[in-house]
């Protein structure tokens, strides 16, 4: 399966100078790159790890793209995904988000089903990769 | 004192036209577009207007005299010609702040809108906008989820929402309907929606909906790894037939539920109330609102009807696509869309915005264009409506000649690639077409929709369009 997740899921994966056009988009309008990670892509994980602080002040994508070289070679067959945070008051989230690296093999999630009272059912998606401990996921 | 002699004496008299008074940034305005009886002066029938929303009865009382009577009388401060509408004029009003109950959208409109609109003083008489003062939007709890929490609880960011309508919108049993659903999710879609009119009817009764469509979500999120949601219509007879409905919508998990315009102001709040304690995103459909905002000059504005519902409480709200098949002139439907998503409208008369509009931190809520649109518009969508908004494309996704996840595919494949290009600094409004030609390259699904509906418009007038005169800029 294809995690769909992020802004640009559904397009082939972007290359690195689309990546970096991006960037600078985000960049323009003063927002603070970010890059996370995980091995757990289950759609209610909030917290993937983060890959350094946000870049704040930043103003050259390159330095970006630099990190995201060494969070790639770090964690090669993880998911990284990149984010843009914007500070304004009554925003103070993100503006942008998507993932900038895959697994190889990306095993997707099992749908377990618990019957309960009446039809009513209880479901679980169970990402296939978490049912081995970190780092023999993928 | 003549003023409480018995009897009757026009209204402009009775102290409802005050042309020197300065409002209170407490007061709460409003802006009406009267057209008078034959013989009816304008400054009079603005001063009818104010007194009938107000304190006044078509006599003199003098029981008025045991209160702070003028405090409470609106006052009509300000009346002008509408450019290029013979006989129609536009009255500003204020009402004092402590003539409204804290957070009561049914007490405010009661008074603006109660009376007034079948007035024999007046042939027509419309509610053009309000200018709702921060001391009294700060009575209301506003979006229980709003804009940004919606998107951080969807993991979704940077791009508009997109959606569908399951069609048809009656007929379907439970079974027939959640498979709507789960192909429309799993091509692509973040949403599907329940129509305003799927309640609970012989053909498909609520709670098999509900089972049925959670299957389905919880399917498509399994199978994408993303947040999903359908949403389910609480709309019912009563309160207690829409509470449990609620919850059942809370017990299977769902993200978003939904009602309609149609069940009233309070209602409206009492749902409000209800997502806010139960964490629920609530989806509103404006179900019969043209009878009253359509035409130009009686009813009650769009926009109007917007900052109500922004006040009352709803995460999304339907408010034009502008290029669909719905009426939506572009500048006044981008006047709705600044109204439910800034934090603060500055007065812009091109846009049908006449009030400078602080809205003291009240959530955003989403807006919705549904009705008619296609892939093929994506460019347009985006140039007009801007990102936050979700984009329901129902007969665009279901009617797809290769089924409705290559229909879903095709509307996310146009929407992806079209911000991918917006964001690199393209034109989208010239180069889209090539854009979405480009992207339906990598994309059948994309490229059977474009052949399919490519060509598709709905260019027709609209009847709801601002009227103002550009005023020159000063040098």
């Amino acid at each position: 399966m294809r995690l769909t997740q992020g802004t640009f899921s559904f397009l082939p994966d972007l290359s690195d100078e689309q990546i970096r056009a991006q960037i600078e988009y985000c960049l323009r309008n003063g927002w603070a790159v970010s890059l996370e990670h995980t091995g757990d892509p289950h759609p209610r994980n909030v917290y993937w790890e983060m890959f350094g602080l946000p870049l704040f002040d930043l103003k050259d994508g390159a330095a970006v793209m630099a990190a995201l070289d060494e969070c790639r070679r770090a964690f090669p067959n993880r998911y990284i995904k990149l984010n843009a945070f914007d500070a304004t008051r009554g925003w103070e989230s993100l503006r942008l988000s998507f993932i900038v690296n895959r697994p190889k093999h990306e095993p997707g999630f099992a749908l377990q089903r618990t019957e309960a009272a009446g039809r009513n059912i209880r479901y679980t998606a169970q990402p296939n990769a978490t049912v081995r401990p970190e780092g023999e996921r993928y | 004192m003549d003023r409480y002699k018995a009897g009757v004496i026009p209204y402009r008299k009775m102290g409802y036209w005050q042309p020197d008074y300065e409002p209170k940034d407490t007061d709460i305005l409003a802006l009406f577009r009267i057209t008078p009886q034959e013989g009816v002066e304008p400054e009079e029938a603005a001063a009818a207007v104010a007194g009938e929303s107000s304190t006044a009865t078509w006599t003199v009382v003098w029981t008025d005299r045991l209160t702070a009577c003028e405090l409470y009388r609106a006052k009509a401060y300000r009346v002008e010609p509408v450019p290029g509408r013979p006989g129609e004029h536009f009255a500003y009003i204020a009402y004092d702040l402590d003539l409204f109950e804290p957070g009561s959208i049914a007490n405010l409109t009661a008074s603006i809108i109660g009376n007034v609109f079948g007035f024999k003083a007046v042939k027509a008489l419309r509610l053009e906008d309000m200018r709702i003062p921060a001391a009294y939007l700060k009575t209301f709890d506003g979006p229980p989820t709003g804009i940004v929490v919606e998107r951080e609880r969807l993991d979704k960011f940077g791009r508009p929402l997109l959606g569908a309508t399951v069609k048809p919108k009656l007929g379907l049993s439970g079974k027939n309907y959640g498979r709507v659903v789960y192909e429309a999710l799993r091509g692509g879609l973040d949403f599907t929606k329940d129509d305003e009119n799927i309640n609970s009817q012989p053909f498909m009764h609520w709670r098999d909906r509900f089972l049925y469509c959670m299957e389905a979500v919880n399917r498509a999120q399994a199978a994408t790894g993303e947040v999903k949601g359908h949403y389910l219509n609480v709309t019912a007879a009563t309160m207690e037939d829409m509470y449990e409905r609620a919850e059942f919508a809370k017990e299977l998990g769902s993200v978003i539920i939904m009602i309609d315009l149609v069940i009233g102001y309070t209602a409206i709040q009492s749902m409000s109330k209800w997502a806010r304690r139960n964490d629920m995103i609530l989806h509103l459909h404006r179900a019969g609102h043209s009878t009253y905002t359509r035409q130009k000059n009686h009813g009650v504005s769009f926009r109007v009807i917007a900052k109500w519902m922004r006040m009352a409480g709803v995460d999304h709200l339907h408010a034009g696509t502008i290029v669909g098949k719905l009426e939506g002139d572009p500048h006044s439907v981008q006047g709705f869309y600044n109204v439910l998503r800034e934090p603060h409208n500055a007065v812009d008369l091109a846009r049908g915005i006449f009030f400078e509009q602080p809205w003291a931190s009240l959530r955003r809520v989403m807006p919705v264009a549904s009705g008619g649109i296609h892939a093929g518009q994506m460019h347009q969508l985006l140039a007009y409506l801007g990102e936050d908004v979700v984009l329901q494309f129902g007969g665009g996704t279901i009617g797809h000649p290769m089924g409705i996840a290559a229909g879903a595919t095709a509307n996310r494949v146009a929407l992806e690639a079209m911000i991918l290009a917006r964001n690199e600094g393209r034109d989208i409004w010239n180069e889209g077409p090539e854009i979405l030609a480009q992207a339906a390259r990598h994309c059948a699904p994309l490229k059977a929709a474009l052949e399919t509906w490519g060509e598709v418009t709905f260019d027709y007038a609209s009847t709801d369009t601002p009227d103002f005169v550009p005023t020159p800029a000063v040098a």
